[in-house]
């Protein structure tokens, strides 16, 4: 359109036929401009590298002290970082502004983080005729020595048609967490099952009122800590087929548990990083959540903040006549740029962040072999966490439901839009679950989804 | 002359305003740079979450302009009738100052506010119920808290334009009705108020077309209240996330051409009834 400002004011309807051939040329210009030359060292179009070129990252305030962990481990690659909102609640700021900068043709960051674990269902289409945003790592970018070194299953949320589009921050599989030195003196077992841990809310609400067993305000908790680790088939995917059935007996089961320990008051509706949740904190007696709990509630001073000891973490709860499976929240991922002209610092950097022994995980489980089992040993040791941590940890990580789908919106929205609000009107789930589910549907046909 | 002190304006009105509007006439039309005819309309039409869009942005208008034309001609009567030459300017410099925070920042500021977990207010929003930032921001009432807002962070600078206004009217008209026996009320409503019609028009029409582009307060709000406020809560917002989120710049098109629409045929509707080009 700048050629507009420099027309004389006085041929308006001409310029309004040129701002409509412009408007077609536009058009035109962006259906041209199609992927260059698949560089066969790296398995997609590169474009010209320039050594030494800054790269731009983009992160959540989370992920900010790892990457500043990065610029002191190599200060030769000048880095340029923006902290975003890393997609929390599925708000979609990854994909809205790459959708943006595909538009505009220019403006793309070397690499992203995302909290979410469903974003290589986009990023790995081309967009408005540009090549796909997430490099494919597997077909030469990394090796495979190295990408071998990821827990098994740990990239397949990022992963398509065989290609891998993003690494795996950290490994977010659902456990129990418990304050022991609470169970020792209310002198209660630490349950196993979903089945105990409803029952424990019951005498809990009658023996200690305003001690409570988890928060499902948080858009997050709910879906994948509930009802992925309670093997509820609320969020399906077989090929481009989307399914959410909460009539099923395992999604009844979840309601029915959720409602209950709402109505008795063990399961709270404050969010888990907000300050109303922080102050009742200390009547927290246990809560599932994912192995990331460790280092954002537990071991964060502004959070939970507890004493070495005072939490552990057992094995995740099962149904009685349940197979042994858990959910898991998220564990973002790191996506490298196709558009990229420092590849190799992208290259350094995506290898530094998953696998340094000190960095990856960000204060959860990493999902590299040789950073985990460092990041193991080291909470072992400290002897922070009581009871089994390092075998709840493994057993949580290796029996995460894979009956769950990732299609290319998130449960978070449906959840939020829904359930937090008719909760927080005093509505339970079970009234709700019928609009739930159309919502969820709703949403899968919005981005082009058939309903199974 | 007065084509060079135009020329300005128009430039800007062609390369901001008529280019990008008859662009999205074309994308509103085609689907792949084919012509597609309403299909894009209609795809737009069925989407489940269109006809709720249209009803926040309504609602939100309605009550937002509402509130904007009785408070604002009721404020700057009180604030002209202020004989208090230091208390008049004061109000006027209190009222215009939300009015310099932009959108996004003004919302933000809100965000503290509608918390009762830390507002300074929370004894009011308490009054109504409403314990949690939940239950403050749940959609239903939420066309409220966003003409608050918008009223909050606009209604300033039109108190001080109306004033303005009320100044301009000629003290023989005031003088006469005075002498008439007319009170500040009587004086108000037969005179003062038929004398402003134009200016609450002109303020009707303006904050009209910024009404029904409501995009910033719920968008931050839905990023603060972690998706309670949705993403598609107003039409902007729907049309947004069709473009950058769906990839479908037509059916973002399709919107934005539906509300240029309606909010040609409103503003056409207060220029004629605001007497807005009739000249004395």
């Amino acid at each position: 359109m700048a050629t507009q400002q420099r027309t004389p004011v006085r041929a308006s309807r001409a310029l309004l036929v040129g701002a409509a051939v412009a408007s077609l040329g536009l058009l035109a210009g962006c259906a041209g401009t199609g992927t260059g030359e698949i560089n066969p060292e790296y398995g997609f179009a590169t474009v010209e590298q320039i050594a030494d070129s800054p790269i731009t990252i983009w992160v959540d305030a989370t992920r900010q002290p790892a990457v500043e962990a990065f610029q002191a481990a190599h200060p030769e690659i000048e880095i340029d970082l923006v902290v975003d909102d890393g997609s929390a609640g599925a708000s979609g700021t990854f994909q809205t502004k790459i959708a943006l900068a595909d538009q505009a043709g220019d403006g793309w960051p070397d690499v992203v983080f995302s909290s979410q674990a469903n974003d290589a269902s986009w990023a790995s289409q081309p967009n408005a005729g540009q090549q796909a945003f997430a490099a494919p790592l597997n077909q030469g970018f990394l090796d495979d020595d190295f990408l071998d070194g990821f827990t098994a299953g740990a990239l397949e949320p990022a992963t398509v048609d065989g290609t891998v589009y993003g690494l795996r921050n950290d490994l977010a599989p659902v456990l129990f967490w418990y304050n022991a030195a609470l169970f020792a003196e209310f002198g209660y077992e630490v349950p196993t099952t979903w089945e105990e841990y409803e029952a424990l809310g019951e005498m809990l609400a009658a023996e200690h009122p305003g001690y409570f067993l988890g928060s499902i305000g948080d858009s997050f908790v709910g879906p994948y800590v509930y009802y992925w680790a309670g093997e509820a088939p609320i969020f399906t995917v077989d090929g481009d087929s989307f399914g959410s059935d909460l009539s099923d007996p395992n999604s009844v089961k979840v309601t029915t548990m959720l409602d209950n320990m709402v109505a008795n008051g063990t399961l709270i509706q404050d969010s888990l990083f907000s300050a109303e949740f922080v102050t009742q904190s200390d009547k927290l007696l246990a809560i599932p959540g994912a192995a990331w709990y460790s280092g954002a509630l537990f071991q964060n001073p502004d959070n939970v903040g507890a004493e070495p000891g005072e939490w552990g973490a057992a094995a995740p709860l099962v149904w009685e006549d349940g197979a042994e499976v858990t959910g898991n929240i998220g564990g973002g991922m790191w996506y490298a740029s196709s558009h990229s002209a420092n590849l190799d610092a992208v290259k350094t950097f995506m290898q530094f962040i998953v696998s340094d022994e000190e960095t990856a995980g960000t204060g959860g489980l990493p999902a590299y072999d040789s950073a985990a089992a460092a990041w193991l040993s080291g909470q072992a040791e400290s002897g922070f966490f009581a009871g089994d941590f390092e075998g709840a940890m493994s057993t949580a990580a290796a029996t995460v439901w894979t009956g769950w789908g990732f299609p290319n919106f998130s449960p978070e929205t449906a959840y939020a839009k829904v359930i937090v609000p008719g909760l927080a009107e005093g509505k339970t789930i079970a009234e709700l679950s019928a609009d739930w589910e159309q919502e969820m549907k709703n949403e899968a046909q919005t981005v082009g989804y058939t309903i199974g | 002359m007065g084509t060079i002190f135009s020329s300005g304006y128009t430039i800007f009105l062609l390369a901001f305003g008529v280019g990008p509007a008859v662009y999205a006439l074309f994308l509103a039309f085609t689907k792949n740079g084919a012509f597609v005819g309403f299909d894009n309309f209609v795809r737009v039409f069925a989407d489940y979450r269109f006809l709720p869009a249209v009803g926040h942005v309504a609602l939100f208008v309605v009550v937002w302009l509402a509130c904007l034309i009785v408070f604002v001609v009721l404020l700057a009567l009180i604030v002209h009738a202020i004989r208090i030459r230091w208390l008049s300017t004061t109000s006027r410099f209190l009222f215009y100052i939300p009015g310099a925070l932009a959108g996004a920042s003004s919302v933000l500021l809100w965000l503290f506010v509608l918390d009762p977990a830390v507002s300074p207010v929370s004894f009011i929003l308490e009054a109504f119920g409403k314990e949690s930032f939940v239950q403050v921001v749940q959609t239903d009432t939420l066309h409220i808290v966003l003409a608050i807002i918008a009223f909050w962070t606009g209604a300033g600078g039109w108190i001080v334009i109306m004033y303005g206004a009320l100044n301009n009217i000629s003290d023989e008209v005031m003088e006469a009705a005075r002498i008439d026996g007319a009170g500040p009320i009587n004086t108000a409503w037969h005179i003062q108020i038929p004398l402003l019609r134009k200016w609450i028009s002109y303020m009707a029409i303006l904050s009209l077309a910024a009404g029904t582009q409501l995009f910033v307060e719920p968008r931050v709000l839905a990023q603060a209240s972690k998706g309670v406020v949705t993403q598609d809560y107003s039409l902007n917002q729907l049309a947004f996330l069709y473009a950058f989120r769906q990839n479908d710049f037509n059916g973002s098109a399709a919107i934005s051409l539906v509300l240029l629409v309606v909010a040609l045929g409103l503003s056409v509707f207060f220029v004629f009834r605001g007497g807005l080009f009739e000249r004395e």
